[in-house]
């Protein structure tokens, strides 16, 4: 996978996660391009898209639209299963996740993705088993006692 | 948290960022900061604040440190080197999620040195930690050998052992490793063909094996795992016998039991298929794999049947009977709806048109190009022609189907379509007066699409009294004159045409009519043509005569035609150049002879036959073209000298081809101090003497006669008449053109 982006129907970016490096410039011509291309599609077409040479996979929850790009090798309908399933482990985290639980704890969501995907492959393939080290991995955030002893650098 | 949308928060966010006492508000700044860059403000400023904060020793911030560093760092910012020691540091911290952050952001955004600086640690934490790490180093060992192949030496042995493990995601890490590194190496390639029968096993036992919670989707037992191992097995099976033997079994085995009613078990069968396809598997199975395809084709979800056509134009090379069975699903599909689909069903239609199946392909392809949509339609027409071009059962279906399609979608068809076109109808001389028909009608009713009004009016004009003979055309002029409105220059020319074959007053009336016209060269062409109409009498005719057969060129350029030289040079000056458009080069009549002889682009090198006797043609700027890459002879037999003035000499050398047959060798030399450049000869010989002249070898004189300008002209005196020639001389020298004439009574050899 070459990036994921989530963008809401207005055209408001929500997240977006880059497995290669881009400049600015480009990320933002990348970012304009998928909304351009994305948004305009009717409600009941076909999930792919070709642009230059990536292959674009795109699913709609709610009002958010989740985008990612693929190389020629990787299998579109699996790509669809995992949207899906970075979804679920959302909806699991949050509870009834919407988009509004995106806006505010973007962090959060980026937190699940790293979890979930790393440098473009899979990381895990068990719901229960990221959702186990998201938890542990919130309780180590600090509470404001332990903030304070802690001490600066 | 107050979410700041405008610029100044920036700015306050910064200063937030300094001021020691809201130091529990740091990493919420911090945050704050990203999400702004996010909505594509510049926060470059926040970069030093990640670097610190990674090295805090709290987990709160140097989770939100790392975080920034993945969204605000990459390897083009000089300042992801300062992390690079943080991250080594916390790779060795006994809390496995701290170490997990550092390998999240190595994955991420590490450059080449931070990478050749980590593989050793990354290769340790790979034999030697939880399960929950090692899938992580997996993962970041991936991208460091993307990033930097030598080191994929490095992890070669771990990556094997990884496979033995429990874990599913450990093994799923360590099959995307073993991908990466035999991608990468072929001679790792070789050493990993021998895990295919672990890999067989392991994919064995998730097929049987019974419901899982863990990894259970749908019914699959972990499909995310099985797709790698499948495509793991694709890239050690290629172009090998043993290793394809060996997971034949297994490949049937999840081709027939992987339940295929929802979208995660139609990816598995996918992958499956495409493995399949790939490796040296035995018919029966590739049988099995286009099968499924098939049954994709027939699915009612419309993504399943985009990859199912994805993948048929993979193999439609190799198996293209197998796909041909489909075909009928494959048509329908360019009727559905949606745009992806349809362009797909199109590329795929493209490739199964066939010398069987060619009329019936046709009509649907015809049908859709009328309503497809207009990103598709270019594509279409050439995909048409081509077809047409090389399977057309006849003359009169090819130019059916040319006109159908320029009639439809005239305005997205290539340039050469119309050269092309008129080639054929040429060359398909029973079918002219059909085609002016045909074309006359299409004229009448549909008047705006170029390519068809370019086409049209060349033949109006070639076959013009085939077409009256048919039909009473009191309003044909009349549409020629609509016509111009979108092609400017050739309709003045078929109404000339016309008039050879059936002199109209009302056809000399509209062309004077474009002698006021603003765009000049429709005024130009007009000025010249009323010109013709009134002067040349004589020459009318054979100026105006039917254009010969033009002879296919190889290389599709339709210019081996030879158009001769006017008899007189006394026509108005030059045609302007009409830039790369073929079809308006053909139609250009009465060249100026300003520059008769055009060293021409075209190279093909078959010689059109044209029969030198006729005086034939529409003369032109395009002479022969083929002298022009002959050699020129080295010495004619006898020459002598014709012209001599101001250092520019001409000799004349002649050789008697045969009994009315001369050739003439004209050579110029300059014997001044200066360089003398565009040098041209004209020649005008006698009514009845057919002259033939070749293009010169240059046009340029260099001084002091360091190299000549050769030219060979061909006459032809068939009533053996006097032989006389005028010849013009002009040049630029020394930046003022020089033209002078001569008069060439007597020739050498001749015995005249």
């Amino acid at each position: 996978m070459r990036f994921l982006l989530l963008f809401s129907r207005q055209g408001k970016l929500r997240l977006q996660k880059w497995f290669t490096p881009l400049t600015d410039r480009e990320k933002k011509k990348v970012i304009r391009d998928m909304m351009m291309l994305v948004l305009a599609r009717q409600p009941r077409s076909c999930n792919f898209l070709q642009w230059r040479d990536l292959k674009i996979v795109y699913k709609r929850y709610a009002s958010l639209y989740f985008c990612a790009g693929l190389e020629d090798k990787d299998n579109e309908l699996l790509a669809l299963e995992v949207l899906h399933r970075y979804v679920e482990l959302l909806d699991k985290y949050f509870g009834n996740v919407c988009e509004l639980d995106i806006i505010f704890n973007f962090e959060k969501a980026y937190f699940i993705l790293d979890e979930f995907l790393m440098g473009g492959e899979i990381l895990e393939t068990s719901k229960l088993a990221v959702g186990v080290s998201l938890e542990e991995a919130d309780t180590l955030q600090e509470t404001m006692e332990e903030y304070m002893s802690k001490p600066a650098y | 948290m107050l979410f700041a949308t405008f610029l100044q928060p920036s700015f306050r966010l910064n200063r937030l960022l300094y001021t020691p006492f809201v130091y529990c508000r740091r990493s919420h700044n911090l945050a704050k900061l990203l999400y702004v860059h996010m909505l594509g403000y510049p926060a470059h400023f926040g970069q030093m604040e990640c670097v610190r904060m990674i090295a805090s020793p709290r987990y709160s911030e140097k989770r939100v440190g790392y975080l920034g560093a993945m969204m605000l760092l990459d390897e083009k910012q000089d300042a992801s080197l300062l992390i690079t020691n943080s991250i080594k540091n916390d790779l060795s911290n006994s809390n496995q999620y701290i170490q997990s952050l550092a390998l999240c952001t190595l994955a991420c955004m590490g450059s080449a040195e931070m990478c050749r600086d980590l593989a050793p640690e990354i290769d340790r934490l790979l034999r030697a930690s939880n399960s929950y790490i090692k899938k992580k180093a997996a993962l970041c060992a991936v991208h460091i050998v993307r990033k930097v192949h030598d080191l994929g030496e490095l992890f070669t042995k771990a990556a094997r052992s990884l496979l033995t493990e429990k874990n599913h995601g450990v093994v799923h890490g360590a099959v995307v490793l073993i991908t990466e590194l035999c991608e990468r190496n072929s001679e790792t390639l070789e050493r990993f063909r021998k895990t295919v029968p672990d890999l067989v096993q392991i994919m064995k036992g998730l097929v049987i094996s019974g419901y899982s919670p863990d990894h259970d989707v749908a019914g699959i037992s972990d499909p995310f795992l099985q797709v790698r191992i499948l495509r793991l097995l694709r890239i050690l099976g290629r172009n090998n016998e043993a290793a394809s033997d060996a997971m034949n079994d297994l490949l049937a085995q999840v081709a027939t039991n992987t339940d295929s009613t929802k979208t995660v078990g139609n990816a598995v069968l996918y992958e499956t298929v495409l493995t399949v396809l790939d490796i040296k598997s035995e018919s029966g199975l590739r049988v099995l794999a286009v099968n499924i395809l098939g049954r994709f084709l027939l699915n009612n979800d419309r993504n399943i049947r985009y990859i199912a056509m994805t993948s048929l134009q993979k193999i439609v090379g190799t198996d293209h009977n197998a796909v041909q069975r489909h075909r009928g699903t494959i048509v329908d599909c360019l009727k559905d709806q949606d745009a992806s689909v349809k362009r797909r069903a199109l590329e795929l239609s493209l490739a199964l048109v066939s010398a069987s199946n060619i009329r019936s392909m046709m009509k649907e392809l015809l049908s859709f190009l009328s309503s497809c949509p207009p990103e598709l339609r270019s594509q279409t027409a050439s995909g048409i022609f081509n077809a047409a071009e090389r399977y057309a059962p006849s003359q009169r279906w090819h130019i059916d189907t040319i006109l159908h399609v320029l009639t439809t979608a005239g305005g997205d068809v290539r340039d050469e379509t119309v050269p092309n076109l008129i080639q054929l109808i040429t060359n398909t001389s029973e079918l002219h007066c059909y085609t002016v028909h045909k074309l006359y009608r299409a004229l009448l009713s549909d008047i705006s699409q170029q390519p068809l009004v370019q086409v049209a009016c060349w033949c109006i004009g070639e076959y013009g009294d085939l077409l009256l003979r048919g039909e009473c055309q009191e309003t044909e002029p009349v549409q020629v004159h609509r016509a111009h409105d979108c092609d400017p220059v050739n309709p003045l020319t078929a109404p000339l045409s016309l008039h050879n074959s059936t002199p109209d007053s009302r056809i000399r009336s509209i062309v004077s009519i474009y002698g006021s016209c603003i765009d000049v060269e429709l005024q130009q062409r007009a000025v010249e043509y009323n010109a013709l109409f009134k002067k040349y009498d004589h020459m009318r005719a054979a100026v105006l005569e039917r254009m010969p057969v033009i002879e296919k060129n190889s290389q599709g350029h339709t210019n081996g035609e030879t158009i001769k030289e006017s008899q007189t040079v006394k026509v108005k000056p030059g045609e302007p150049q009409q830039p790369a458009n073929q079809v308006c080069d053909l139609l250009d009549l009465l060249g100026g002879s300003e520059q008769p002889l055009q060293p021409s682009p075209a190279l093909g090198s078959a010689a059109p036959p044209i029969p030198v006797s006729t005086p034939n043609t529409v003369g032109g700027d395009l002479l022969d073209l083929l002298g022009g890459l002959e050699p020129t002879p080295i010495t004619p037999v006898a020459t002598v000298t014709v012209y001599e003035k101001d250092g520019v000499t001409v000799t004349l050398g002649c050789e008697k081809q045969s009994d009315s047959g001369l050739t003439v060798t004209l050579t110029a030399s300059n014997s001044t101090e200066s360089d003398i450049r565009g040098f041209t000869l004209q020649a005008a010989v006698p009514k009845s003497v057919q002259l033939h002249m070749k293009a010169p070898s240059g046009d340029s004189l260099p001084a002091r006669g360091a190299a000549k300008v050769t030219q060979m002209v061909v006459l032809n005196n068939p009533n053996k008449v006097n032989l006389k020639m005028r010849l013009r001389i002009s040049y630029t020298s020394q930046g003022s053109a020089v033209q002078d004439t001569v008069q060439i009574d007597s020739f050498p050899g001749l015995g005249q």
